[in-house]
């Protein structure tokens, strides 16, 4: 089984994130690997230690998205390619994923390749599904369980986890699945792991070794970053001498104020 | 010709998703501006109902594509379909759900357009669609636009929009359409539905619990659990027993924090947060969470947050517009009470 995870670097979900001028910030926040990514990389570790076959972990991102690699390298991975140029800046989803599909065409040999849900900085979640219709290959998108997978037969039967409840779905490989965090728990990197990432090769593809001379332009543009308006609640504490007391006081506020 | 807004009804086992009806309703609002009609458009098998409603919520056409191919959900072939007919459209609306921004996402590549998933406003801007929709877990907003490519496709985030009222009396054309399904190579095998009672993402009420429920040292488990963490997952079950309870009273939904979901408290279908669902009730109870960040970002859109918390210094009183310092198993008897009498349920 040969298969290719691709990662996004994030910020830390615990960051505080500001905008100034259009420009987003989040201090001295640690960027990490995409959370939702995580259990894309575990799900590959796990499929290769009951199948065997080689792990490739691809981002799209500017240099320093190599330290998501990094990390995916570390909790065992077999090797990592950085996609990088200047003319993906801007790029959207759609652009993304004709980024991605090209990298996935060029490694060659791949039986799956998986996703994070979503990444937790731009929240889109479309970009798994995207890449498997640019490669004409299944979406097996939003995964809570591999249920089965054959390597020789070239089939994997999944359960997918719909707002309503679980569909179970087979298909034939190759095939592209993104994951949600129930599929499994991930490990931490090793200390072995931490130091043979930290000495990996990681190469450097650009558009012109992709063969992607004409990069199409992004079709959206985010013309406006802003914060949120400011939530004006005050909050006000319902007191009382016995908790029924409390209570009939709570309900009684939630009717004046018309809740319910 | 017309400007045409197509507006993806979504469906599961016999039921539409409640916000497809939000996004006619965008439609409607849509057309005004931009000129045009709005047609929806009914993928399935045997789902000529669908239709009805969708013309009743404000559509003033309907196009149904009606195939056993199409009986059970694959994304493949309804992509297909939505590609052949949207492609001369000026917008393709969906509500956001789990199956509909793989669907937007596939569509947008075979169109070679944008997609704008799961938005949260929107106004008209020189003749496009500007719309808004939170990142980084709602800690910032941006405005996204598509301004040349055609369709624009947007997903809806559910009770954003307001549900139009349906009128029984309009009428519309219903269209059967021919359709190019492509080859299907997937199979769906069988379902398992998870047992969430009202769902959350449509809830107009949520009940969560967090790691708080299961705080109740004078609940002592039966003798026969010796193991640790069974008797805090017992004591869990207890208080969350008391939050169903609450929840049955007033038809909510139940929810919960990542860390009680963590300790198998209940099920992760029930997390709200970053990493869980995210939701926006028009009342959101919170019993024993503290706030953190991660579950402020899966509930923050809430109208009204009512929190209930031993410690006042907990975080989720910032958002709260009410709120009780206390003992949750202390509280939430007597409020589901207080309810049941006010309610006279
Ligand atoms: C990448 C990432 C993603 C995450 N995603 C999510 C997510 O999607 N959703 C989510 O919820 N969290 C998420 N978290 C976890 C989050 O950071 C918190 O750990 C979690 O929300 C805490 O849950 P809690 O409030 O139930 O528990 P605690 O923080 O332990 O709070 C329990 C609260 O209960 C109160 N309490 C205790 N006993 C009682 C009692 N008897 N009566 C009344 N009050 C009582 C306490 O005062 C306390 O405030 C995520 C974390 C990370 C790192
Ligand atoms: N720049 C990127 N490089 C590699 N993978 C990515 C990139 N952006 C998104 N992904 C993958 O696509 C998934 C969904 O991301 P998104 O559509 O941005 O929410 C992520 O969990 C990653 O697996």
């Amino acid at each position: 089984m040969n298969i290719v995870v691709c990662v996004k670097q994030t910020p830390d979900t615990a960051a505080i994130v500001t905008v100034e001028d259009g420009v987003v910030s989040w201090g001295d926040a640690p960027v990490v690997l995409n959370p939702w990514d995580e259990y894309a990389v575990e799900e590959a570790l796990r499929i290769k230690e009951a199948h065997g076959g080689e792990i490739t972990a691809i981002s799209l991102g500017p240099e320093d998205a190599k330290e998501a690699l990094k990390q995916a390298l570390a909790m065992g991975c077999d090797q990592a390619i950085l996609i990088s140029d200047p003319v993906f800046a801007g790029a959207d989803t759609l652009v993304v994923s004709k980024i991605l599909a090209a990298s996935i065409d060029k490694i060659e040999g791949t039986d799956l390749v998986i996703f994070g849900r979503a990444s937790v900085d731009s929240d889109t979640g479309v970009t798994g599904p995207q890449v498997a219709r640019r490669l004409g290959w299944p979406a097996l998108s939003l995964v809570a369980a591999i249920s089965s997978l054959d390597p020789e037969g070239k089939t994997i039967a999944v359960e997918r986890m719909l707002d309503e409840g679980r569909q179970l779905v087979s298909s034939p490989l190759p095939a592209v699945v993104s994951v949600v965090k129930e599929i499994n728990e991930p490990r931490y990197p090793s200390f072995m792991g931490i130091r043979k990432a930290s000495r990996a090769e990681i190469p450097l593809w650009t558009a012109a070794e992709l063969g992607l001379d004409e990069i199409s332009d992004p079709a959206v543009m985010w013309p406006d970053i802003m914060a949120p308006p400011k939530i004006e609640t005050e909050v006000e504490m319902i007191e009382g001498e016995t908790p029924e007391e409390i209570a009939a006081r709570l309900v009684d506020r939630l009717m004046e104020e018309k809740v319910i | 010709m017309a400007n045409k807004i197509l507006v993806y009804i979504d469906h599961f086992a016999g039921q539409v998703v409640p916000a497809s009806w939000e996004a006619v309703g965008v439609g409607t609002s849509l057309a005004e501006e931009l000129g045009g009609d709005v047609v929806a458009v009914v993928l399935g098998h045997e789902v000529e109902e669908f239709a009805q409603n969708a013309i009743q919520f404000g559509a003033g056409g309907v196009l149904v594509g009606d195939a056993p191919e199409l009986k059970d959900y694959r994304p493949e072939p309804f992509a297909s379909v939505l590609s052949q007919l949207a492609a001369e459209a000026e917008v393709l609306l969906f509500p956001t759900t789990s199956r509909t921004r793989e669907l937007a996402g596939m569509v947008a590549v075979d169109l070679e357009t944008g997609v704008i998933p799961d938005v949260v406003a929107f106004e008209i801007k020189d003749g496009s669609v500007l719309a808004t929709r939170p990142i980084y877990a709602g800690k910032l907003l941006t405005k996204v636009v598509c301004s040349e490519k055609r369709p624009q496709i947007l997903t809806l985030r559910g009770r954003a929009f307001p549900k139009p009222e349906p009128d029984p009396g309009r009428s519309g054309e219903i269209t059967p359409i021919e359709m190019e399904l492509g080859e299907i190579t997937t199979e769906v095998t069988g379902y398992s539905e998870s047992k969430v009672g009202v769902s959350l993402t449509d809830a107009a009420i949520i009940v969560s619990g967090g790691r708080g429920v299961s705080n109740n040292p004078q609940l002592s488990p039966p003798a026969e659990i010796t193991d640790e963490s069974e008797q805090e997952i017992w004591r869990a079950q207890q208080g969350f027993a008391l939050v169903g309870e609450l929840a049955q009273v007033l038809g909510a939904a139940m929810g919960a924090s990542r860390a009680a979901v963590d300790a198998g408290y209940i099920p992760y279908e029930h997390q709200v947060g970053q990493t869980g669902k995210v939701v926006s009730p028009d009342l959101y109870i919170a019993c024993g969470i503290s706030g953190a960040i991660q579950h402020l970002a899966g509930m923050r859109t809430s109208k009204t947050i009512v929190a209930i918390n031993r410690d006042s210094e907990a975080p989720i009183f910032k958002l709260a517009r009410f709120g009780i310092v206390g003992d949750l198993f202390d509280l939430l008897p007597p409020l589901t009470q207080a309810f049941k009498d006010r309610l006279g349920s």
